[in-house]
């Protein structure tokens, strides 16, 4: 078994948001960068299948070279080595094209991604490379086991669960209660540095949409309270200020 | 001059967070109010490599230096002072004197053991009459045939029960020589050797504080640590590293105060502001925040000058009294900024202002750094 996992690297979930080129880019400037946290959450899955049944974890990203700390990150939790695809990363096509292009390069035939990145929570990726490598997909998955070559995954439904199984190669992406993220180790940080991260060059490869401007939403603004005696107060409020019915 | 963290050293510090933020945080007060002391925890702190930070790989250890070690101490005492001062003295003290002064057969037999936290060590030099008077003590360790038969108790010893083995000192020659001190390993289940009666401390409630009781305890020669008659030296040694890892409990206590305290200014609102915006506040806080940078930075030149194996007891000294006061000072003034909901555990600063006071008084007071450090610049 040979696991491919897809990371993207995002904002810390604390990060406070801002944008620059009259609202066209993110500002990177003093932002922390994390491993996706769903990302995270497959890569952990992955090296818990290839520790109990064998097999390699592969960890690949479309980024540039700030993004080789949080790769090292990916390697400290046990991937045997890394691969970036130099770009920077476009829309979801752009990335997809350059992944399933390693994949095939590789041999792998276990593909794991998050079931979304979290800043532009696309949810896209895992789906195009399973097409362009004429693959299956499971989705959304919160439970994964391997026994040999045949993968069982669960997932949510509306109003329940589906199990489903499914042979390799396939594609599977992560949601939140598939395991418990694995924080590295020392041994493990130390080890990091010497595993390999190979850099391989962007294929020239179509991005398909590009940001017209972002938004944030708009500022909470504060309380009304108001004492329940003054019900006809609500009602106007409701009424002639917001416009409600 | 360099002063900024290699990628390595932030990612240690961060795995060092999230793992005192994910499993020490839900349980802290918990484990306070109870006197808890979670065993498991470490067999986990281990798997994280957190228990043998400086032991070398070759005995299963993580291989690390001292800015590491000090660095996941102030990470887990900002969350958790009891099992910060636990991993200091797991590390410093017992793992710390096998892994300086063994023989290379006692160190396989061991470290690997304690790096993993598959055991837990004490370290037993003070006794209920003798603190920083170490030369008077009273275990007395006696020659036979084969070993030597010990006898004594040493009081206020981090993980006096729980521990899986001890090094302790016992005197083995003239009283008040400082050559007539040994160190011994000592394991549990070795007859005539039991823990005493637990502690019920003020702060620092989690980390288990006990006595050990040697009556007539056969310890045989190859458990006799280094050569007879160093203990004391020795001793004075692993104190002296000792104090970086006291200092950097210290500094991640008041960290955590003071982070707790920033926040709590800035929502807190009386008079219709944030009380951050008055200037009794944000004084206490520029306050806090200089002398929390001050102790990171003599703790970091300890941390240096022990790396590479240069004189650093006055330097530790200096680290490990200057940040225990600032603990204290920090958490008091958390505590004050909090007003009312300080005083109550509904709150994290009253912890802190609790655990703090620990800081100067253990591994040597402040009188007593004060009185290494007026030698050395006295010389």
């Amino acid at each position: 078994m040979k696991i491919l996992v897809c990371i993207s690297v995002v904002p810390d979930t604390t990060t406070k948001i801002t944008f620059t080129d009259n609202d066209t880019q993110f500002n990177k400037t003093g932002v922390q960068f994390i491993i996706n946290p769903y990302d995270e959450l497959s890569l952990t899955r992955a090296l818990e299948i290839t520790e109990a049944n064998g097999g390699s974890v592969t960890v690949i990203t479309v980024g540039e070279a700030d993004t080789e700390p949080v790769i090292r990150k990916a390697l400290a939790m046990g991937a045997g080595d890394a691969i970036r695809i130099d770009a920077q990363p476009k829309d979801g096509m752009y990335v997809a094209a350059q992944i399933a292009e390693q994949a095939k390069i590789g041999g792998y035939d276990f593909i794991l991604t998050g079931r979304e990145s979290i800043d532009y929570n696309g949810g896209q990726v895992q789906g195009l490379i399973a097409e362009m490598l004429n693959w299956p997909l499971i989705n959304v998955v919160m439970k994964l086991d391997a026994e040999g070559n045949t993968i069982k995954a669960t997932r949510d439904i509306d109003g329940g669960r589906e199990s489903l199984s499914v042979d390799l190669p396939v594609v599977i992406s992560a949601q939140k209660d598939l395991c418990e993220p694995r924080i590295p180790n020392m041994r493990g940080i130390m080890m990091a540095r010497s595993k390999p991260l190979n850099v391989v060059v962007a294929s020239d490869k179509n991005d398909y949409t590009s940001i017209a401007s972002y938004e944030l939403p708009p500022a909470k603004s504060g309380v009304k309270m108001i004492d329940a005696e003054n019900a006809e107060e609500l009602i106007d409020i409701l009424h002639n200020t917001e416009k409600l019915f | 001059m360099n002063f900024s963290q290699s990628e390595t050293q932030q990612m240690i510090r961060q795995a060092a967070r999230d793992f005192a933020e994910k499993y020490i945080k839900p349980h802290v007060m918990e484990w306070d109010e109870t006197q808890h002391f979670p065993r498991d925890l470490f067999t986990k702190m281990g798997e994280q490599g957190f228990m043998g930070v400086l032991v070398p790989e070759e005995y299963g250890g993580s291989g690390l230096g001292y800015f590491e070690y000090s660095a996941v101490v102030d990470e887990i005492a900002q969350v958790c002072g009891s099992i910060g001062l636990s991993t200091a003295a797991h590390n410093s003290l017992c793992t710390g004197h096998i892994l300086y002064f063994a023989n290379e057969e006692q160190k396989k037999k061991y470290l690997p053991k304690l790096a993993s936290a598959e055991w837990i060590g004490a370290w037993g030099l003070t006794e209920p009459n003798t603190g920083s008077d170490a030369l008077r003590m009273k275990t007395i360790g006696k020659k036979v045939d084969g070993g030597w038969i010990l006898n004594g108790a040493k009081n206020w010893i981090t993980h006096g029960i729980s521990s899986d083995v001890a090094v302790v000192l016992a005197r083995t020659g003239e009283l008040l020589d400082s050559k007539g001190i040994t160190a011994f390993i000592v394991e549990r289940g070795t007859e005539g050797f039991k823990g005493g009666k637990k502690e019920n401390k003020l702060g620092m409630r989690a980390s288990e504080t006990a006595e050990m009781i040697f009556e007539d305890c056969f310890i045989s020669d190859d458990n006799v640590l280094g050569e007879v008659g160093q203990g004391f030296i020795q001793a004075m040694k692993i104190l002296d590293g000792g104090r970086i890892s006291i200092a950097a409990l210290s500094l991640g206590i008041a960290k955590g105060a003071y982070k707790a305290a920033l926040q709590y200014s800035k929502e807190r609102e009386q008079f219709g502001k944030p009380i951050s915006s008055f200037q009794a506040i944000s004084f206490k806080l520029a306050d806090m925040a200089t002398e929390i940078e001050a102790s990171q930075l003599l703790i970091d030149q300890s941390c240096y000058l022990k790396n590479e194996g240069l004189p650093m007891t006055k330097e530790s000294a200096m680290a490990k009294y200057y940040a225990s006061e600032v603990a204290v000072r920090a958490s008091t003034e958390a505590v004050q900024i909090f007003g009312g909901y300080g005083y109550t555990k509904d709150f994290p600063v009253e912890k802190f202002y609790r655990d703090s006071k620990l800081c100067t008084i253990g591994e040597g007071t402040s009188e007593i750094q004060k009185i290494v450090i007026s030698r050395h610049i006295l010389k």
